[in-house]
């Protein structure tokens, strides 16, 4: 017994495996070094970006009117006034084009999850993978000619959320339809098998199970759209004072708010723009979060 | 991976929510089932099928109805124009009776900034998303996916302040080295704007490298963890290093998403336009090539000249840039996507 023992132990000659020859390890550990490198590159404008932005934003945004009031009478070399009508006005936009995109954007998704067959479901497919890659301008442009130009009506916030709607669109799709992938089969199948057509098994079963996965989708959505600049450029004009009408009249939004204080030379207008910049970008990463905590919250049920 | 995780699912969600409704409107003691409630039920279907296809069709009508508004609302300035559409430099459109409009100049500055921007940023992603997968601690790599997922949540209008007032200034020297050590480059030439200000498409570039660099990352990182578990093991048992296994395996099967993903963050860089606009400074001359020349791109030129569309005919021009571009991105998007086939999910 000992002696198969101590031969099966002992290498049968050299061992297979040599030393790595100096060439090879001095390979690897270059490429270790420089994927590395390639991270840590990538760390330094994020937080130089941040710095900028909180160093030279804070103090305007920690001003005591900053959330509560508009520019409305304040002079450009003025300090005061808050940027309340173009967080309202942003806010506004962005949650008509979530009125509009997101029904349109989960019927899609269902269609193309649960119905999409054949020639039309890959056409819907390959348009949805197109429009994700249209340009904001060309959304805005495409607006601007139907609803202003062919229907003749006036430069509004409206406008600018239907453009906005062209670019949620596809990313509420995406992620929507991902997430009714995810649900498996067999509730599906247990659903028929009780006789729930499936309609109702879809709003029922399929939808309440990947709900919180679609959710996150949409609050990434949210984001991306509360941070374009482009529509807002070409389809309404700023106002300094707040405006509840969103088919009529100029109305501010932070974008813009930061693309007209871009003009204005004055130490409060420099100030401004870089506290409408920080208020921005505070706004994104709040639906960036949240759509991180739901998604985190939800991981058991929809993965 | 779906059907481990998802055999935990039914306990907790549908079960509760789902089977309660269902079960009380099934009536199964009623009858046999192919006699159930037929008429109300079926029409319920065919509603909610017809909707969802008709919501289905609606996006493709739109993509459509781009191409053909923008085309429609250009004809007429592109037939009144009195220049070479795609070999002039001029964009004059400020006399409505003779409007002089080409696209040379755009099209110079939109494509040498992107393809200045793609060769930064594809080389970066790459490391990045190998570090991601294939380097990064398992318990960080999350984490380290946030940060730069965090790059891709700035909005473009900060990126512009950003390469206006910080990184443009930083990258003066830099430009002037560039510059005077390697001028006889037609590349790296003098070029129709003062390297000293700042707002040169070398500047701009870098600004995009870094916008489409999450997009290009995010994708690859996708794909390559996407790399067949037993073909790293057998690579690994073979006695390769880390480095040759990633040769052997991880980048020959993700090499098609990796091209895919860099064709999609080139059509984002493409199209940007407000960070563009606020860097790039305006050139009074024609383009010269040069990675320090200025101007505009389609975008910026359009979102530059929005204030300005009230006749139609000056507006038709600059719509007409935009169809340009329009075009332009659809098609390097369907290269992206034909490419890399299946393995793209997220754009």
């Amino acid at each position: 017994m000992t002696t198969t023992e101590t031969f099966v132990d002992r290498p049968d000659g050299a061992p297979t495996f040599q030393h790595l020859s100096a060439g090879r390890r001095a390979r690897d550990t270059l490429a270790t070094v420089l994927v590395t490198a390639a991270f840590l590159v990538a760390l330094v404008p994020l937080v130089w970006l941040l710095y900028t932005v909180i160093s030279r934003g804070y103090e305007a945004v920690l001003s005591s009117r900053w959330f509560t009031h508009s520019l409305s009478g304040v002079m450009p070399d003025q300090f005061a006034g808050g940027i309340y009508h173009a967080l309202y006005g942003s806010i506004v936009q962005g949650v008509l084009c979530a009125v509009i995109a997101v029904p349109l954007g989960v019927f899609t998704a269902i269609y193309l999850a649960e119905y999409g067959q054949g020639w039309l479901a890959r056409t819907v497919t390959f348009m949805v993978d197109i429009l994700s890659g249209v340009p904001s301008i060309v959304a805005a442009l495409f607006v601007f000619a139907l609803w202003i130009s062919v229907f003749g009506l006036p430069k509004s916030a409206f406008a600018v959320s239907l453009a906005l709607v062209l670019l949620m669109l596809p990313i509420v799709i995406r992620s929507t339809e991902e997430m009714l992938r995810l649900v498996p089969d067999q509730l599906r199948e247990a659903s028929y098998a009780l006789g729930v057509p499936k309609w109702k098994t879809i709003v029922k079963i399929v939808l309440p199970t990947a709900f919180s996965g679609m959710v996150t989708g949409m609050m990434l959505a949210m984001a991306r759209v509360l941070g374009e600049t482009a529509p807002v450029l070409v389809l309404v004009g700023y106002s300094r004072s707040i405006n509840y009408n969103v088919v009529e009249g100029n109305m501010a939004s932070l974008p813009l708010t930061v693309m007209n204080e871009l003009l204005n030379p004055e130490p409060a207008g420099v100030a401004r723009m870089w506290g409408a910049a920080l208020t921005l970008v505070l706004l994104v990463m709040l639906f960036n979060l949240m759509a991180a905590v739901i998604s985190r919250l939800s991981a058991v049920k929809t993965e | 991976m779906v059907r481990d995780d998802g055999m935990t699912t039914p306990p907790s969600g549908p079960s509760g929510t789902g089977t309660p409704g269902g079960a009380g409107d099934t009536h199964v003691r009623d009858g046999p089932l192919n006699e159930m409630s037929s008429g109300g039920r079926r029409k319920a279907d065919d509603l909610f099928r017809w909707a969802s296809t008709g919501a289905g069709i609606t996006v493709v009508a739109s993509i459509g109805a781009i191409g053909l508004f923008l085309a429609v609302q250009a004809w007429p300035s592109l037939m009144a124009n009195s220049a070479n559409f795609f070999l002039s430099t001029e964009f004059e459109t400020s006399d409505v009776e003779d409007l002089r409009f080409g696209v040379r100049d755009l099209l110079v500055v939109t494509v040498l900034s992107s393809a200045f921007a793609l060769a930064i940023a594809m080389p970066l992603a790459l490391g990045i998303a190998l570090f991601l997968t294939q380097y990064a601690p398992r318990n960080l790599q999350r984490l380290f996916g946030y940060l730069i997922d965090t790059l891709a949540a700035v909005p473009s209008i900060v990126y512009g302040l950003w390469g206006l007032f910080v990184l443009g200034p930083v990258l003066v020297p830099v430009a002037l080295w560039l510059n005077d050590t390697l001028g006889w480059i037609p590349l790296f030439a003098e070029g129709n704007v003062s390297i000293t200000g700042g707002g040169t498409i070398f500047t701009a570039g870098i600004v995009l490298a870094v916008m489409i660099l999450p997009i290009i990352t995010s994708v690859t990182r996708e794909v390559f963890r996407q790399t067949p578990v037993t073909h790293i093991e057998g690579a690994l048992a073979l006695g390769a290093t880390k480095w040759e296994m990633i040769r052997m395996t991880v980048l020959p099967f993700g090499r098609s998403g990796y091209i895919g993903a860099s064709m999609l963050g080139l059509g984002r860089a493409l199209g940007e336009t407000v960070a563009v606009l606020v860097v790039l400074r305006i050139a009074t001359e024609p383009a010269t090539f040069s990675l320090f020349d200025g101007g505009y791109t389609f975008a910026s030129l359009i979102a530059s000249a929005a204030n300005e569309f009230v006749h139609p005919l000056p507006t038709g021009a600059y719509i007409a840039a935009g169809l340009v571009l329009f075009v332009l991105t659809f098609i390097v998007n369907a290269i992206a996507r034909t490419i890399a086939g299946g393995k793209v999910q997220r754009g």
